[in-house]
């Protein structure tokens, strides 16, 4: 119970702590490199000439415009570092920092002849390192500096300043001529821009407005669909590419949260039960002593709502402890995701719902345990069993085993039910997962993607957690069914059911909500997913699906087998003698 | 007359070196078909350990038990199982009836357990309570049945594989004496239809009405009587001391 709650509030606090700090990275590196509002692009037409910069100086006069930087030209070109090979477009800056986007350099110097400054995601990426020799466009340069902007998308979603193609291209198109292929950004003084050249020049300049929020209409008032026309870009734009992954990643940290701790209250109802049927006969003692029932209900909730707390103590730690590993430093932004900040709220919010899973758990065997009358509660009357009768004469039809197993799980409807919902959650869980999973395999992505990879990992973790719960889950309920109908398993064995047919029956009396569980847990799981990334859902391929509900049946059976077999060979004898049934 | 179940220097201990009881100590039971037999002891004598063993519900660990003509003591859990289903049928003196089942389900089950098909397994529990005479009681619950009452429904459902041999342990020690007898004039009416019985019981009016009274002491038999007459005088007996 500890270890569940504790599991479930660490993801519950990973969610709620990488919530507060998607966008600040971005927001402080902005101000730290004087990040542009808006960019201006233009390029040359690929079949014809050069580009006169002058358009640009249009836009750097318009209303609103209070600085600008610019324009710059820009070259595509190719870099080749020992024997690897990687397109880059190439930026001419003035030695001198600019008014508008200075890239803050994280290591080494800004640009100087000779020396090229390379955008830090793409750096990190290729392994590109200060004093490493390259080769631009045949030309020898030594990597001066790594720096990051703000005033473009870092690699790999380089916002493209010569003509360039990121992903597959279409079936049927074309790329320009000379088009460069996922480049990555480096910076070089003008001269060597334009020495590398090999054609007609892009520019690009930068835009401070007087208000930053005014970015998206100026580039709305300003932006000509014609050629030879300079294209304008906002930081918004920049911005929710930066993020995009924070914000992928939030989601599914917290719905896998949620998911978690759905799952760790079922676990917990089943556990708490259990004890509580232990503790029957304490009930009953402490009530034969003279505790009304609301002070043993009290006692029992006192017990619990500790337990809760100490474990939602560790939850905060080890949530605390693990986040920034998951939100390591995004690459392109400085000062990044460092350290998700563990608030009061999260604190308050962690540990409300820790206490409402205890609650909720042991309010329901606490009410009835107080209730109990006393002398039932001294003799340890078990729950008596349920009666459903339909399934009694339903199972009557049915094969020894199945016979067994749904009379075992018709005695307990409300076990049944939490075994149903938490299978529903794991395998919503997992398909969920899936489909993210299927979604990052489709997006047009580079090897080299590392934040990809992250964002795998997450999905990892999550969903070996929640198998683990539910895991742990199902053997306790196995335990608890064990237990439970020791007697009825005993009397039935001595009207002559094999030990064979009756572990079976035990088994499959938690296979057959499993089964439920995982079928619901399919179409939950789409649910889920639809409802929290509504634009874009790629199906997990089918047969992933369709082999799920099988997979978790032989997963449950597997883990039910060895509490199923033990029980099922239990010595009969001892158990009917027993005065009491 | 043929013995239907025999033992020979039947043993069951349990534990080992210094706290080794001796729970069954080489008992020789010859039961003949269609015979009842009474087994009386102080408590803790091996009484119910024996009719565990001789129900396929215990191992033995030493001995030989013969029932209808097979020899039983080496069978597999699984042929175990089959004997208890179809050869033996076990009365409890908890009655140990299914409190989630309908008084006809819980007489239906082992037939059900035997791979009957519901219908003939249903029609057989009906006729088995019209013998108990419960069969206005069929669709209640146990637990709104009387203690004489469950353990007649217990009888029933011993009975409904038409077994060779009814064990019954203490039947009447859950029972006042109104339902000792009920319970008794059932056990008589088996008696008369030929069903082999063996019954433990510290109920001396019980004890009489058997064919053969054993008694028991520390896992041996040490007394056996064989009892003469109809029982029917005794029951006259007991219904006036009822009275
Ligand atoms: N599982 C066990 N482990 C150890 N000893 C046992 C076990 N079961 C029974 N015994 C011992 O075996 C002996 C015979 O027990 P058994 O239950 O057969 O007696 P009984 O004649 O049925 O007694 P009662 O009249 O009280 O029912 C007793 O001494 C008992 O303590
Ligand atoms: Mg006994």
């Amino acid at each position: 119970m500890l270890l569940a709650i504790a599991a479930a509030t660490t993801t519950l606090t990973l969610g709620l702590a990488i919530h507060g700090v998607a966008s600040d990275p971005f927001q402080s590196s902005r101000e730290t490199t004087a990040g542009p509002d808006v960019t201006a692009v233009i390029m040359p037409d690929p079949e014809g000439g050069a580009v006169d910069p002058a358009v640009l100086d249009g836009l750097t006069g318009a209303d609103g415009v209070v600085d600008h930087s610019g324009p710059y030209p820009v070259a595509g070109a190719t870099l080749t570092h020992g024997d690897r090979t990687m397109d880059v477009q190439a930026v001419g800056r003035d030695t001198e920092p600019a008014a508008v986007d200075r890239p803050a350099v994280t290591d080494g110097d800004w640009v100087r002849g000779g020396g090229v400054v390379v955008e830090a995601a793409f750096a990190e990426a290729t392994g590109l390192q200060v004093g490493d020799p390259v080769t631009l466009a045949g030309r020898s340069f030594e990597v001066a500096g790594i720096a990051v902007t703000t005033a473009l998308v870092p690699y790999p979603w380089t916002t493209c300043l010569v003509h360039c193609v990121l992903g597959q291209l279409p079936e049927g198109m074309r790329s320009a001529p000379g088009a460069v292929r996922e480049p990555g950004t480096v910076w070089l003084t003008v001269t060597d821009v334009e020495e590398i050249a090999s054609g007609p020049l892009s520019y690009v300049s930068y835009l401070k407005l007087a208000d930053p929020d005014d970015a998206q209409a100026f580039v709305d008032a300003h932006n000509q669909d014609q050629p030879g026309a300079p294209r304008l870009e906002p930081w918004q734009h920049t911005f929710e590419q930066v993020t995009h992954l924070e914000r992928n990643s939030q989601r599914v940290l917290t719905t896998g949260g949620w998911l978690l701790g759905i799952l760790a209250v079922a676990s917990v109802a089943v556990l708490v039960g259990g004890r509580m049927a232990d503790q029957t006969q304490r009930v009953g003692l402490l009530k034969a002593v003279g505790a009304t029932p609301g002070l043993v209900a009290a006692i029992l909730l006192t017990a619990h709502v500790a337990v809760a707390l100490l474990a939602s103590a560790a939850g905060l730690v080890a949530g605390r402890l693990t986040a920034p590993l998951l939100s390591e430093r995004t690459p392109g932004l400085i000062g990044a995701a460092g350290d998700p900040a563990l608030t009061l709220r999260t604190i308050a919010i962690v540990t409300a719902v820790a206490l409402g899973v205890a609650v909720t758990a042991t309010l329901v065997p606490a009410i009835r345990s107080a209730r109990t009358s006393t002398v039932d509660a001294l003799n340890d009357a078990a729950r008596p069993p349920r009666r459903v009768g339909w399934l009694v004469a339903l199972s009557s039809r049915l094969p020894v085993a199945l016979l067994i197993a749904l009379r075992v799980a018709g005695r307990r409807p409300r076990r049944v039910a939490l075994s149903i919902a938490s299978m529903t959650v794991t395998v919503s869980g997992v398909v969920a997962a899936m489909a993210a999973n299927a979604q990052l395999a489709a997006q047009p992505i580079l090897d080299a993607d590392t934040e990809t990879q992250r964002l795998g990992e997450l999905l990892l973790i999550i969903t070996v957690t929640l198998i683990a719960l539910a895991a742990v889950n199902t053997i306790v309920v196995t335990w608890a069914t064990v237990l439970d109908v020791r007697h009825a398993s005993a009397l039935t064995r001595a009207l002559g059911a094999t030990p064979a047919q009756l572990s079976a029956g035990l088994s499959f009396a938690q296979v057959l909500p499993a089964f439920v569980g995982a079928v619901l847990g399919v179409g939950g799981g789409l649910v889920l997913y639809t409802a929290v990334d509504p634009d874009e859902v790629p199906l997990p391929p089918v047969w992933w699906l369709a082999a799920l509900v099988p997979g978790v049946m032989l997963a449950v059976a597997a883990l039910t087998a060895v509490p199923a077999r033990l029980a099922a060979r239990r010595p009969v004898a001892p158990l009917l003698q027993a005065e009491l049934a | 007359m043929s013995s239907i179940l025999s033992t020979r220097g039947l043993t069951r201990t349990y534990g080992d070196g210094e706290s080794l009881v001796r729970a069954v100590d080489g008992v020789d039971l010859d039961v003949a078909a269609g015979e009842t037999v009474a087994v009386m002891g102080p408590s803790g004598c091996g009484k119910s350990t024996l009719l565990h063993l001789v129900g396929g519900l215990d191992r033995a660990s030493g001995g030989e038990i013969h029932l209808a003509g097979r020899r039983v003591d080496q069978l597999t859990e699984r042929a175990l199982a089959r004997l208890r289903r179809t050869d033996v049928g076990f009365v409890f003196q908890a009655f140990h009836l299914m409190d989630e089942l309908t008084v006809i389900e819980n007489v239906e089950l082992p037939a059900l357990l035997a791979g009957r098909s519901p219908r003939a397994a249903r029609a057989r529990a009906t006729e088995l309570l019209r013998r108990v005479g419960l069969d206005a009681k069929g669709d209640a619950l146990p637990t709104a049945l009387s203690g004489g009452q469950r353990q007649r429904v217990a009888v029933a459902r011993a009975l409904s594989n038409e077994p060779v041999l009814v064990l019954a342990d203490e039947p009447t020690g859950n029972l006042d004496s109104a339902a000792t007898l009920d319970v008794l004039r059932l056990f008589e009416d088996l008696h008369e239809a030929g069903q082999t019985l063996v019954i433990v019981t510290h109920d001396e009016r019980i004890a009489a009405t058997a064919d053969r009274l054993i008694s028991m002491r520390d896992g041996a038999f040490v007394d056996e009587t064989r009892l003469t007459g109809g029982t029917t005088g005794h029951l006259g007996a007991l219904a006036g001391l009822e009275g």
